[in-house]
């Protein structure tokens, strides 16, 4: 492949275009609700109206208002339309010839589309998945190309550096410095690995990501593997997303026969190769030690670390460990540069934040933030508040590893600090909305009951401390419990973080602390009254000041 | 989906299996150096036989071909074999032990660490319920309890007619339209347990 084969195929891509493009959303949530059968209806009523010549139908990647989908939107007008039916969707056709339909109309200019920043998702909705015409003619593999034959390996590194970017799959490490460690270890080879396992039950950003844009993942991995001298990647997506593995596959076997994957790309002397591994149902495997051991075929459970994949990982090598939006970050920051990036965000978090915002609120969906919006302005602007108009009690982010924030503390920006002020941690991006009929006691009980059955049982503080966390969350919703089992609680929950091997265990008593927090009334309500109990009204909030 | 061929189930005493097939082998430790002879110091690899001329053995030979028969298309290997034959069974386990030379010990640790396995055949229809979050935020369980009450069973058991396996998941990401409910594959969003009841009914109507 040359540069002007690349823009050969974006010219023909562009030339092919119709005037008017009907985009079917083919995501996994839309998928559900018989938007392949849409598509098809759609593609009949332009056939039957022999609108072919200016009107196309176009499969495309998430719109993010995933609550409302099906969804199909019409360009160049801006027109979106909501929970299309098959029996519908036909008559969104005949608005293009002057007729009218019943669909109901959605709004693309309402805050939850308006103030989002598409970085990652950028193609999210536009392009055609399963077409790498569709993803070149938007601009991709020309950031490969670049990197390849105008930058040195240690300049990318810089630019990863200098754009501030921090890790999305949780921890928040620095890319560029992960980068430069791994370019500076030393091994016969290096591997880079994308970690798609989205353990976060209540959040699907990764999952959209691969299945909207799988090319711009499998793009920032070549990229990386240059910058840290790798001409091999797994991608390791988890077994519950079917769809996302297919899209990928067939990314992989069109980059393949376009040589963009192989040898010798863009006729440089680097190589760089692509697998899958898929999952099997391990929320542990998202740990980057047990991710390792399982793509080896064993069991995932983690190591101690050091030594760090960095410096020993797959089999041994120094390998690159990245989540799958981290990876998808990569082709704008080298084409639109450092600054641009660093531009956006906060000073001590950069970019943009994938976030599936879920749960008791009126826009459910995927939305991309800038760093340092505040919670409120997520919940109440993007999400369009409760529905019904119920009060909302709590947000939570960071899934199993993370907290719940308060409503009196909506005001908190999401950045990586702010969050972990609050007790809270930005965790991979699901935030899932509480509203006042969630007991948050059954909440924190929800979580270690996950912790719970995914624990991998190797370290005991792990595998024992959640089981009696567990049995003491249990008997304080059952009412059995008094004042000395909570105490037992709070104790269990210091142990168990501090003496944990990898971050499940570290993290498992989070949702507990931080619901004990917040809302330690409604703990205490349920308590019984005679051996210290205090007969508290669970509905007052704890007083702020004291809880803080 | 399933053993068509009943002589393909090395598991005995199961509940629900054909009974009269083959007995299950025991446990052979000479069974495991089988497969390895050292020639001139060369260990040469003899290929274990296929269990059956089932052509599904071969897909499944074929994905461990091309991982080269090493060690770490084990995982790869327990999916093709999940795929084509709906679940792992003592014969698979022990042909995929032997051709990628790994002990029985650790396909076995493998296939039960990892929770997408089943060790046990599945019903002709499978009906997974999503316990993520977003999903208990909006009320699951109510959906589960539904479930439960009407087909009798709990998570991780098949109805005593085959019909229907239940099974939970944690998220399959579909939150946006939770809560979720898979039936046989197909993502269904924003259920009811009244739904989900009458989505079952389908498929017990034709088993008298
Ligand atoms: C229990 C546990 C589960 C994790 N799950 C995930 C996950 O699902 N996806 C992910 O990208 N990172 C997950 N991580 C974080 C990874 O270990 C690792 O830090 C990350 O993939 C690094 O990528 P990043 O620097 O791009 O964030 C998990 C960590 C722990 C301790
Ligand atoms: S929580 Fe059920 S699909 Fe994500």
């Amino acid at each position: 492949m040359l540069l002007e084969e690349l823009k050969g195929i974006a010219e023909k891509e562009k030339a092919g275009r119709k005037q008017i493009c009907v985009r079917c959303c083919m995501s996994a949530g839309c998928m559900s609700s018989q938007s392949a059968e849409i598509k098809q209806v759609l593609e009949k009523a332009v056939a039957d109206r022999q609108l072919g010549d200016r009107v196309e139908v176009r499969r495309v990647g998430c719109m993010g208002l995933c609550g409302q989908g099906p969804l199909v939107s019409i360009e160049p007008e801006g027109l979106l339309y909501e929970r299309v039916t098959p029996e519908n969707a036909a008559t969104i056709v005949e608005t293009l010839a002057g007729g009218t339909t019943s669909a109901q109309r959605g709004d693309l200019t309402q805050p939850f589309f308006a103030r989002q920043v598409a970085v990652v998702s950028r193609n999210g909705g536009r392009i055609d998945p399963e077409r790498i015409e569709d993803y070149i003619e938007a601009g991709g593999y020309g950031a490969l190309h670049h990197v390849l034959h105008e930058l040195q390996p240690a300049d990318v590194v810089v630019a990863i550096t200098q754009s501030g970017l921090r890790g999305r799959g949780g921890g928040g490490y620095p890319t560029g410095l992960k980068w430069a460690t791994v370019a500076k270890s030393k091994g016969e080879r290096k591997y880079v690995i994308c970690n798609g396992d989205e353990g976060d039950p209540g959040a699907f950003m990764d999952r959209s990501v691969l299945e909207s844009d799988p090319h711009s993942v499998i793009e920032g991995m070549a990229i990386a593997g240059y910058a840290v001298g790798a001409n091999m990647g797994y991608l390791y997506v988890r077994a519950e997303y079917p769809l996302a593995i297919s899209r990928l596959q067939i990314a992989i076997r069109q980059a393949r026969q376009r040589g963009l994957l192989g040898d010798a790309l863009f006729e440089s002397t680097f190589n760089f190769n692509v697998e899958i591994r898929i999952g099997a149902g391990a929320f542990v495997c998202g740990e980057e030690t047990a991710l390792m051991a399982s793509i080896e075929g064993r069991r995932g459970q983690p190591r101690p670390r050091p030594p760090f994949p960095a410096e020993s990982g797959l089999w041994g090598f120094p390998t690159l460990i990245n989540n799958v939006e981290t990876f998808a970050n990569i082709v704008p920051i080298i084409i639109r540069g450092a600054e641009w990036y660093a531009g956006l965000g906060t000073e001590k978090s950069k970019g943009t934040k994938v976030f599936a915002l879920t749960g008791k609120i009126k826009n459910n969906g995927l939305i991309e933030v800038p760093m340092g919006i505040t919670i409120r302005e997520i919940v109440e602007d993007l999400g369009g508040g409760a529905p019904d108009g119920a009060k909302i009690k709590a947000v939570q982010t960071g899934g199993p590893s993370g907290g719940c924030i308060p409503a009196h503390l909506f005001d908190t920006p999401v950045d990586y600090d702010s969050l972990m002020k609050v007790g809270s941690i930005m965790g991979s991006g699901g935030m899932v909305v509480m509203d006042d009929t969630t007991n948050m006691v059954d909440v924190a009980r929800f979580y270690m009951q996950f912790c719970m059955e995914e624990s991998c049982g190797k370290c005991i503080p792990c595998r024992a401390g959640t089981v009696q966390m567990y049995q003491l969350l249990n008997k304080i919703l059952e009412r059995q419990a008094t004042i000395k089992d909570l105490e037992q609680l709070e104790e269990l929950c210091d142990l168990v973080r501090n003496t944990s091997l990898c971050g499940l265990g570290q993290t498992a008593p989070n949702p507990v602390t931080s619901t004990l927090r917040y809302f330690r009334n409604e703990y205490l309500a349920l308590l019984q009254p005679e051996t210290g109990g205090y007969g508290v009204d669970a509905k007052q909030p704890a007083d702020a000041k004291v809880a803080l | 989906m399933g053993h068509q061929d009943g002589t393909a189930l090395g598991w005995k005493g199961k509940e629900g299996l054909p009974s009269g097939g083959p007995s299950t082998h025991e446990i052979n430790l000479a069974d495991l150096s089988k497969g390895w002879s050292k020639q001139g110091g060369q260990v040469k690899v003899v290929k274990p036989p296929l269990p059956s001329p089932d052509k599904r053995w071969k897909i499944i030979d074929a994905k461990m071909r091309k991982m080269g028969y090493q060690p770490h298309a084990l995982i790869e290997t327990l999916h093709a074999v999940q795929e084509s034959f709906g679940y792992l069974d003592e014969v698979a386990l022990r042909w995929v032990a032997k051709s990628l030379r790994v002990p029985p010990s650790k396909v076995y640790g493998v296939s039960t660490f990892y929770n997408f396995f089943t060790l046990k055949p599945q019903g002709a229809h499978t009906c997974v319920v999503c316990l993520g979050t977003a999903c208990y935020v909006k009320s699951a369980s109510k959906i589960l309890e539904a479930i439960e009450v009407f087909t009798k069973i709990k998570p991780g058991e098949t109805t005593p007619d085959r019909q229907l396996s239940l099974l939970t998941v944690r998220c399959i990401g579909a939150c946006g339209i939770a809560p979720a409910v898979v039936y046989d594959g197909n993502v269904s969003g924003r259920v009811t347990p009244e739904q989900a009841t009458e989505k079952l009914k389908g498929y017990f109507s034709h088993a008298s």
